[in-house]
C-alpha cells in the first residue's frame, strides 16, 4: 500500500512529492534551481543547514544544534514548537557524506531504532533533483510514526470538511 | 501500488454530492449510530442504507465497527484517510524547508558569481 501527496505547482515553484513508496518507506523529491554542489553544501555544512531545516512558517525554532558532517560523525538538533512544552531533540551518525551525491544518517531518538534517511543529488542542466528517501525499521515503525503525529490535525481536517459540506449543501 | 493524492479527494467529493450521505455524516456528528437506526432515520431499506455506509466508509469519512450483529458507524477518519493526511502535513513541511533551501542555493550561486568575477578582475 502506498500513498502520495503532490504539491501545486501553479505558485511556480518545483513541486515537492512525498510518497509513501512501500510499508516501510517514504520518498521526498524536489527539484531545486542550482548545480548540486552548492545544494549538497547547503545539506553538509551546518550553518547553512539549519537555516532551512527548521523552517519559521512552521513555528519551530532550533534550540541548539551540534554536526560534525562527515562519515562517522554525530548531530544533534534541538527544536522547540510553541505546542510543545519540552523541545524535541533528534540526534545520529552519518554513515556517508559523500560529496557532492550522497548523504547516509540515522535517526536514533526514537526508543527502538529509527528510520535510515539517504538523500542523493542528481544534477541535470544546472539543476538538481533532490531525492530524500526514509527507511524505517518496520512497518509498525513508520505506521506508528504516522499515528503518533496525526491526531493533530483532525480539527482541522474536519473543519474543512464541515465548510465544504456547507457549500456543497448551499449549492443544492 | 496504489496512489491516491487525486483519487482520494475524488473519492470524498463524490461520497459528499449525495444529500443523504451528507445528512448521514450530520447525523453521526451528533452521536454514533447503527445501520438500522440509520436506515430508520432516512426511511431507506437496510440495504440501502448500507451501500451509502460504504461509500463514507472508502472516502475515509466514516468509519464503522461490528459488535455482535450490530454494525455501528461513526465519523472518523481511516486509517488511509489518516496517513494521506499526515503525508500531506509532511509534504508541506519539505515544501517549506525546499523554499528556504532554495534561497540558500542562490545566495550561494550569487556569491560565486561575485567571487569570479573579482577573481577576473
Amino acid at each position: 500500500m502506498a500513498a502520495a501527496s503532490q504539491s501545486d505547482s501553479a505558485a511556480g515553484k518545483p513541486a515537492t512529492t512525498v510518497e509513501r513508496t512501500s510499508d516501510r518507506e517514504l520518498v521526498v523529491t524536489r527539484t531545486v534551481n542550482g548545480p548540486a554542489r552548492l545544494v549538497f553544501e547547503a545539506f553538509a555544512k551546518p550553518e547553512l543547514f539549519q537555516q532551512w531545516w527548521t523552517p519559521a512558517s512552521f513555528g519551530i525554532t532550533v534550540i541548539s544544534y551540534e554536526a560534525d558532517i562527515r562519515t562517522g560523525g554525530f548531530y544533534r538538533l534541538e527544536m522547540g514548537h510553541p505546542a510543545m512544552e519540552q523541545p524535541m531533540a533528534f540526534f545520529g551518525r552519518y554513515l556517508e557524506v559523500t560529496p557532492p551525491s550522497r548523504m547516509v544518517w540515522t535517526n536514533d531518538e526514537g526508543d527502538d531504532g529509527g528510520a535510515i534517511t539517504t538523500v542523493t543529488f542528481e544534477e541535470k542542466d544546472g539543476a538538481t533533483l533532490v531525492i530524500v528517501h526514509e527507511l524505517y525499521p518496520s512497518k509498525e515503525a513508520l505506521d506508528g510514526a504516522i499515528a503518533s503525529e496525526s491526531t493533530g490535525a483532525w480539527p482541522e481536517q474536519f473543519e474543512a470538511l464541515d465548510q465544504l459540506i456547507i457549500s456543497l449543501d448551499a449549492e443544492a | 501500488m496504489v496512489q491516491f493524492s487525486t483519487s482520494q479527494l475524488d473519492i470524498s467529493f463524490s461520497a459528499l454530492s449525495d444529500a443523504t450521505r451528507r445528512g448521514v455524516l450530520e447525523q453521526l456528528g451528533r452521536g454514533d449510530a447503527s445501520i438500522t437506526a440509520l436506515a430508520d432515520r432516512f426511511h431507506m431499506t437496510l440495504t440501502g442504507m448500507k451501500k451509502h455506509v460504504g461509500v463514507l466508509e472508502q472516502a475515509g469519512l466514516v468509519t464503522t465497527e461490528k459488535v455482535g450483529r450490530v454494525r455501528t458507524c461513526k465519523l472518523g477518519l481511516s486509517r488511509l484517510a489518516e496517513e494521506t493526511a499526515w503525508i500531506e502535513d509532511y509534504r508541506r513541511l519539505w515544501a517549506a524547508r525546499f523554499d528556504a533551501l532554495d534561497q540558500i542555493v542562490e545566495t550561494l550561486k550569487q556569491k560565486e558569481t561575485d567571487d569570479g568575477r573579482s577573481q577576473s578582475e
